[in-house]
């Protein structure tokens, strides 16, 4: 069976007059002696993968490890310096401009970290925004924009505007935008690293549902470790433009190829990137600050808690209740909790990892993850950062916290 | 003792022998210009000046209206009645003809060289000193190849305007394109589009605010020459102006001055709205027939899918 997608030594050096660049990293050079040598930026560094088809293939690496620069070269928005890539067989650096635009007008969408949404067009324009750049009758494309929204779950807001959506629908609009084309390869650019936690979560999880149906070649670039551990059916991880490892998750974790990867599995490394938001998990219930007194018993005693976050509309945070102080209230058959919210640790959510511990340690509860505006994104407990710490194989990992 | 002197460059005579060459050898397409453009002037000038200054005034407001906003229309209804009270109103038809026309020159030429400037960094940077000359240079100065190669008139003033006006709009439609976030633009090209099209439904739709404002300065930058083009026999409210400061009359002099702050607010206002976001009557228009033709859309929708539904028993 022939790759769906395949790379030979690619090597990309961004700036032009190249060619000494390329010589030196030839002879070996370094990337770092190559841009004191020559100001110019090694992005790629010689790199070999083969993606089947219907694969969901995950490249992950910290932000300048040459990821985002490997995933424009499958489309050609970036030309690689030397090496090879080849779709079906065909090598795109070979492509004249209309193969290319053909090559991604038909065969590869793309979606975008930054949504990359037009401003000034209706949800279903934006959509059929590609079919129309292909020349295809306002009808004929909006009809097909239309089912593309209701795959992504957005039927009903075809003709609102970009400004009216939140963060997770506008990427969901960036989604059907891609399937519209009915492509058969899919390059995703940390399309859920804008998103807050919860929302996050939500669309892997449909993504993998989606997969299942569409069954698309899939390239998914992300620095989220949990992400390409949930979504890759095989993981690349690079590091200064090279990959050091390809493999399953499970047979990354249990056989990292070098220290790298090693740390960058246990959380040393990942510490830098992961923040609050991140690891945060969904609490089990939350109540709303104008339901009642028995809501809220009834609520913790189907969570297993003691207490519950209180919310105010658009999920801002308003505190938490404790069984405690809401036992007493009961028997005097109130059924407002209003006056005995009490103030809740909280943290911001791009607060980095480092900083979560000693705050967590000073928690009463739990820590309540929240947006600059004052928004729940999550609950971090004692119990989810050994989780996450766990998930990435090395409890010893705190004692680097 | 520094009796050695270097000599004089001779820039202005080089400069002269230039326009003198040009009048010498290129004067057919100057006439050629004038001539076109004499026709066009004085055509509307003609036609204006044929309708009877109530109704056009109030066919004005009407349009003013649509663009802007009741009070808006309502203040230059009575402003422009005012000019006509006056007695100024034939001078302001000829100078906003004068504006108008070299406005949609310099648009013309500023709008397509401004985006030319993005696609190439040589001519930006070529451009760049040609614009701060032609802004700051005394607009006079530009009166006298003017009048060399195309006589006295009007069509000298609306070449000197142009020269004048036209750097705005150059520069607001290349910052404007240039401010364009990358991603948007990345997004176009790995959906497959070519340049022209990611010119056309990205770039020039999202710079759309900027280039309005390059065409906003570019009628102030053509109104602020009638005075200036009327030196040169360009007619209009500026030759009123001129007329009183040669003969120290403050009465005509602040009527007609006036009148230039009144033709130039109402152009302002009406050029500023036009491209923007606000709701106008015309806004709501174009709101009713989208909203009209979206149910439309969705009926049909509706019909086809109920159609598409009845061919699949079909064709079980």
């Amino acid at each position: 069976m022939t790759a769906k997608i395949e790379a030979k030594n690619l090597v990309k050096i961004y700036g032009e007059d190249t060619e000494k660049a390329l010589e030196l990293f030839n002879r070996g050079m370094p990337r770092s002696e190559i841009l004191k040598e020559t100001g110019l930026t090694l992005g790629v560094a010689g790199v070999n993968f083969e993606v089947a088809e219907g694969e969901i293939f995950v490249i992950i690496g910290l932000s300048g490890s040459g990821k985002s620069t490997l995933l424009r070269c499958i489309n050609g928005l970036l030309m690689p310096t030397s090496g090879s890539l080849l779709i079906d067989g065909n090598a795109v650096e070979k492509m004249g401009d209309k193969d290319l635009r053909s090559l991604r007008g038909e065969k590869i969408s793309m979606v975008f970290q930054h949504f990359a949404i037009l401003p000034n067009r209706s949800i279903i324009d934006n959509v059929a925004f590609g079919l129309e750049l292909r020349g295809v009758e306002r009808e004929k494309r909006r009809a097909k924009a239309a089912k593309a929204l209701e795959t992504v779950g957005l039927g009903d807001w075809k003709y609102k505007m970009p400004q009216e959506l939140s963060g997770g629908m506008k990427q969901r609009v960036g989604l059907a935008r891609a399937l519209v084309m009915e492509s058969d390869i899919l390059l995703m650019d940390e399309p859920f690293g804008a998103l807050d936690a919860l929302i996050r979560a939500e669309m892997q999880e449909e993504l993998v549902t989606l997969q299942r149906e569409i069954k698309k070649t899939v390239i998914f670039v992300t620095h989220d470790l949990d992400e390409a551990l949930r979504l890759g059916d095989r993981i690349a991880i690079m590091r200064d433009g090279v990959i050091e490892q390809i493999g399953t998750a499970d047979e990354i974790l249990a056989e990292p190829a070098n220290d790298y990867v090693e740390k960058f599995l246990t959380g040393i490394d990942v510490s830098k990137i992961l923040d609050a938001n991140s690891i945060a998990k969904w609490p089990r219930g939350t109540v709303r600050d104008t339901e009642s007194v028995s809501v809220a018993l009834h609520r913790m005693k189907k969570a297993d808690t003691d207490y519950l976050f209180v919310t105010e509309p658009r999920r801002k945070l308003a505190g938490l209740v404790t069984r405690d102080d809401l036992l007493p209230l009961s028997k005097k058959r109130q059924t407002s909790f209003k006056d005995i919210i009490r103030e809740a640790d909280t943290i911001l959510g791009d607060t980095i990892m480092r900083d979560v511990y000693p705050a967590l340690r000073q928690a009463e509860r739990a820590l309540a993850v929240v947006d600059e505006n004052g928004r729940l994104l999550g609950v971090i407990t004692h119990n989810t950062l050994v989780e996450s710490l766990d998930d990435r194989k090395g409890g010893d990992g705190i004692a680097e916290l | 003792m520094l009796n050695f002197s270097l000599p004089k460059l001779e820039i202005g005579t080089a400069i002269e022998w230039l326009v003198r060459w040009i009048i010498e050898n290129l004067s057919i397409i100057f006439d050629v210009i004038k001539n076109v453009l004499d026709t066009i002037t004085g055509g509307f000038n003609d036609g204006l000046s044929a309708v009877p200054p109530v109704i056009l005034i109030v066919i004005f407001a009407l349009l003013i209206w649509l663009v802007t906003s009741k009070t808006t229309a309502l203040l230059s209804l009575i402003g422009l009645a005012l000019t006509w009270n006056i007695g100024l109103w034939p001078q302001m038809l000829s100078s906003l003809v004068l504006v108008v026309i070299s406005v949609i020159i310099a648009l013309l030429i500023g709008i397509p060289l401004g985006i030319l400037m993005t696609r190439s960094a040589r001519l930006e940077a070529a451009m760049r000193p040609i614009l701060d000359f032609m802004q700051t240079m005394p607009a006079f100065v530009y009166l006298i190849p003017a009048v060399m190669l195309f006589g006295t008139g009007v069509v000298p003033g609306i070449f000197a305007t142009i020269i004048f006006a036209v750097p705005p709009p150059v520069r607001l439609t290349y910052l404007g394109i240039t401010q364009v976030p990358d991603d948007m633009k990345e997004m176009a090209v790995a959906f497959g589009a070519n340049d022209r099209q990611v010119l056309r439904k990205v770039e020039l739709p999202l710079s759309l605010p900027s280039i309005m404002a390059g065409v906003n300065q570019c009628i102030m930058l053509g109104i602020s020459m009638v005075v200036i083009a009327s030196m040169i026999g360009a007619g209009g409210l500026g030759a009123e102006v001129m007329r009183s400061v040669n003969r120290l009359d403050l009465a005509l002099g602040f009527e007609s001055g006036l009148a230039i702050v009144i033709l130039a607010m109402v152009l302002d206002r009406v050029s500023r709205n036009i491209g923007s976001d606000k709701v106008t009557p015309a806004s709501r228009i174009i709101g009713y027939i989208k909203r009209w033709r979206k149910t439309r859309q969705e009926a049909k929708e509706a019909e086809r899918g109920s159609s598409s539904a009845e061919e699949k028993e079909t064709e079980i």
